[in-house]
């Protein structure tokens, strides 16, 4: 846990020190960010990484490899809601542990851009959790897909390559391009994370946000259910 | 409490020949049908493949059969799954349902919420599991710290707290030292006649199933090949017994009527009689040969049960053969 903390802040001393570089040489501001917003974007970031668990541990995956899935599916349980309400405990440990240090790290040392009024802090923790369950519903879909693929470890891996770049993870969406950052606003990406840091600095309106959010959390969500659905029909178990 | 008719479930295998995939679908499960009435102990029985974990996932509701009638506790058990679960414990012997970096007491806990069992319920339960099986010591133990036996107790117990009316068993007592298996024996047997628990259980340790379950089922290429008593079953299969007798000198073996084949060993010390069960009573033999010779003892030893079990499926397959 102290080691996780440890690394969570050193990388983000990094981020900081390159992205401070890259404002200094683009005359201090890029798109709607100045040196106090890119440092509590990156605090920000640094602790909802842990948070939402962007890259998460491939678990059912496994699972189903092995054929111990078998054990997840007699239960009389919804086996989705069932993992869903598992990592929604996690992230209450991980608040304590992941989300807020680095964010008082980063209040405490850097300068930092408070939100514009008081209301959004609350929304800021709403928009957390709806991003943390849409975070959730990626992973239930990339694990499920094991169903089909059996060795899912590609897709797995494509996934923790990109998501970090399209959710707002490596720079702030505003940085991209106007047609990029269009398109990535109709994907579930920018809710992981983009979503909570925007509502926090103030960018854009709140509600909108947070309303893309839950549309996504809620969609994914059914996706996954009925992924599920279909894959405990059609699909064999492994192992005698 | 089980009904099962003509279950047939086909899985598709790819079989990959460089870049090319074909399937071919394989019959796990073909035309099975058997009832299991409530209170009894079942032993169903197969070698590897045979088709008896894919029949226990079809009647657990994991897998769903490609056709066929299968009611389980009056319910359908892949359309009321989570019904069917909360009424039914699984024991799958090559898996485990408990909590890995937990205690067994936390795995425990978790499963009273998830099986919404009440507190009274729950405490008496585990007291009676953890008092018959010895679990006192390891409770408070994470589950990966325990040894296979002390693990397995732990699995039987998780799979008992919701008090299912049918305890499915698949193979329990894999890789268990012969006290750790005997203790369960025991322990599944009292659950059986004191709770009336039903049990099923699949085995390759055939003393399970003498230990256990009056009644044999036998499984091959997705098939019953036979289903009855223990005992019906041997007299069915092998019409042979065997008088082994050992003389006080030794000497040739005692010519007498009913004896099929002889076989001598110790120098003519011990004699083995075989003789057909239907035609020669042990006490008809027994009675002739002790006026013949002077015997010390003698024992009547009845046909092991893998000699029962690799006749079946040597007659199986010897029909098979023909058609």
């Amino acid at each position: 846990m102290l080691a996780g903390m440890t690394a969570n802040v050193v990388f983000g001393l990094l981020r900081v020190a390159i992205l401070a570089a890259a404002l200094k040489a683009a005359n201090g501001e890029i798109a709607d960010y100045d040196i106090a917003a890119t440092n509590t974007y990156v605090w920000i970031g640094q602790g909802l990484l842990g948070f939402v668990l962007l890259w998460g541990t491939n678990e059912l995956a496994e699972r189903v490899r092995s054929g111990d899935v078998v054990v997840d599916l007699y239960r009389p349980w919804h086996l989705q809601s069932a993992m869903l309400a598992q990592d929604v405990g996690r992230g209450g440990f991980a608040f304590l542990t992941r989300l807020a240090p680095p964010m008082v790290f980063g209040m405490l040392l850097f300068p930092f851009q408070f939100p514009p009024s008081p209301v959004r802090w609350p929304l800021f923790l709403v928009s957390a959790v709806v991003a943390l369950v849409v975070s959730f519903a990626c992973r239930f879909l990339i694990d499920a897909s094991a169903f089909w693929l059996l060795d899912n470890r590609g897709l797995y891996g494509f996934w923790n390559v990109t998501s970090g770049l399209l959710c707002g993870l490596t720079v702030p969406v505003s940085f991209f391009p106007e047609w990029a950052r269009d398109v990535l606003w109709m994907t579930p990406f920018p809710a992981l994370m983009q979503a909570p840091i925007d509502i926090f600095l103030g960018h854009g309106d709140p509600l909108r946000i947070l309303l893309y959010q839950v549309f996504w959390a809620v969609a994914l969500l059914l996706a996954g259910h009925l992924v599920l659905r279909r894959a405990v029909r059609k699909v064999v178990v492994q192992g005698g | 409490m089980i009904e099962v008719r003509e279950l047939r479930r086909e899985f598709k295998v790819a079989t990959s020949k460089g870049l090319r995939r074909n399937y071919k679908t394989v019959t796990a499960v073909d035309g099975v049908t058997f009832d299991v009435r409530a209170g009894e102990a079942v032993g169903y029985v197969g070698p590897n493949g045979a088709g008896k974990s894919t029949t226990i996932k079809m009647l657990t509701g994991i897998l769903v059969p490609t056709s066929g009638h299968l009611v389980v506790g009056g319910v359908d058990p892949s359309k009321q799954r989570r019904d069917l679960a909360r009424r039914i414990g699984v024991v799958f012997g090559q898996r485990s349902q408990l909590w890995w970096d937990l205690p067994l007491k936390d795995s425990f806990d978790l499963l009273r919420s998830i099986y919404r069992v009440s507190a009274q319920d729950y405490r008496a339960r585990l007291d009676e599991c953890v008092e018959l099986l010895g679990l006192q010591e390891t409770l408070l133990t994470p589950v990966r710290q325990l040894s296979l036996g002390q693990r397995m107790r732990g699995e039987i117990t998780a799979a008992l707290l919701h008090a299912p009316e049918l305890l499915v068993l698949d193979e329990p007592t894999i890789g268990l030292d012969l006290e750790s298996k005997e203790r369960l024996r025991e322990f599944l047997a009292d659950i059986n006649t004191r709770r009336g628990t039903t049990l099923l259980l699949t085995t390759h340790d055939l003393d399970d199933i003498e230990r256990l379950c009056p009644r044999l089922m036998v499984i091959d290429h997705g098939r019953v090949l036979a289903d009855g008593p223990l005992d019906e079953l041997r007299a069915e299969v092998t019409p042979d017994r065997e008088l082994v007798i050992d003389l006080r000198e030794p000497g040739p073996a005692p010519d007498v009527p009913g004896v099929t084949a002889v076989r001598s060993e110790a120098n003519g010390l011990r004699h083995h009689l075989t003789f057909r069960r239907a035609e020669t009573t042990a006490a008809q033999l027994i009675t002739r040969v002790v006026r013949q010779v002077e015997v010390h003892d003698l024992a009547v030893v009845e046909p092991e049960i893998d000699d029962v079990i690799r006749k079946l499926y040597q007659r199986q397959l010897d029909q098979d053969v023909r058609r």
